[in-house]
């Protein structure tokens, strides 16, 4: 199945755009999704703690189940500074 | 009235908007772009939104508002892309019978607005930029 995720602030820096489709196992969990993208953005691994989920537009827990076509989004409450 | 915009903000607005004949008050707050924070000079800001998330979340704010007081009429709009020091981030205006209603709703509207709208900024400084997010506490 295909789930839109939205990337936002830190995460869509590193993601690189605001905007991702990804294609998943039927009945993964936010969890499982967010490894799968990890896996393509290791650099995610420092938002892991602090990062809230949302479905299609209501905050969500990370056990949550999804289903085809789901709106998901990445929002990470704060980011590690980079200092130059 | 909510909203999210790239236009420069003003109050009179959104007092405007919210004031009605049983209004005895309106409580106004506006956010403004500071110059120091936690002790690092501001260049500039860059905010951020979930659009289509944010405005639901503003309205459920005004939702949980009328559970809690007696007010007229609530409006928030908040300002996204670049903000230079001294410009307004975010207008918030709500009318009721009474000042203490009023007064109380509009504190928790920014406080709330904080903790649950999916809006962010970065903070640009002379030395390098962090993303400040929701649910991010601020006492400095």
């Amino acid at each position: 199945m295909k789930v839109r995720v939205r990337c936002f602030a830190t995460a869509r820096e590193i993601v690189g755009t605001g905007e991702l489709v990804i294609d998943l196992p039927e009945g993964s969990t936010l969890t499982q999704l967010f490894d799968q993208i990890q896996g393509q953005f290791p650099r995610l691994q420092g938002l892991a703690g602090s990062l809230l989920f949302s479905v299609n537009r209501e905050y969500a827990p990370s056990d949550r189940r999804l289903v085809a076509e789901d709106e998901v989004a990445l929002i990470p409450p704060v980011s590690g500074g980079t200092h130059v | 009235m909510f909203d999210i915009t790239h236009q420069p903000l003003s109050i009179e607005p959104l007092v405007r908007a919210v004031t009605r004949p049983s209004s005895g008050a309106v409580a106004s707050f506006l956010g403004v772009v500071r110059e120091q924070t936690r002790g690092r000079r501001v260049l500039y800001l860059e905010y951020e939104a979930y659009r289509e998330m944010a405005i639901p979340k503003m309205r459920e704010i005004a939702d949980e508002i009328r559970g809690k007081w007696k007010v007229d009429e609530i409006a928030m709009i908040h300002r996204i892309g670049h903000l230079e020091i001294g410009e307004a981030s975010v207008a918030i205006a709500v009318s009721a019978p009474h000042r203490h209603q009023a007064l109380a709703a509009c504190a928790y509207a920014i406080d709330r607005l904080k903790e649950i709208v999916p809006i962010w900024k970065k903070e640009v400084w002379i030395d390098g930029e962090e993303w400040v997010g929701p649910g991010t506490c601020e006492h400095h």
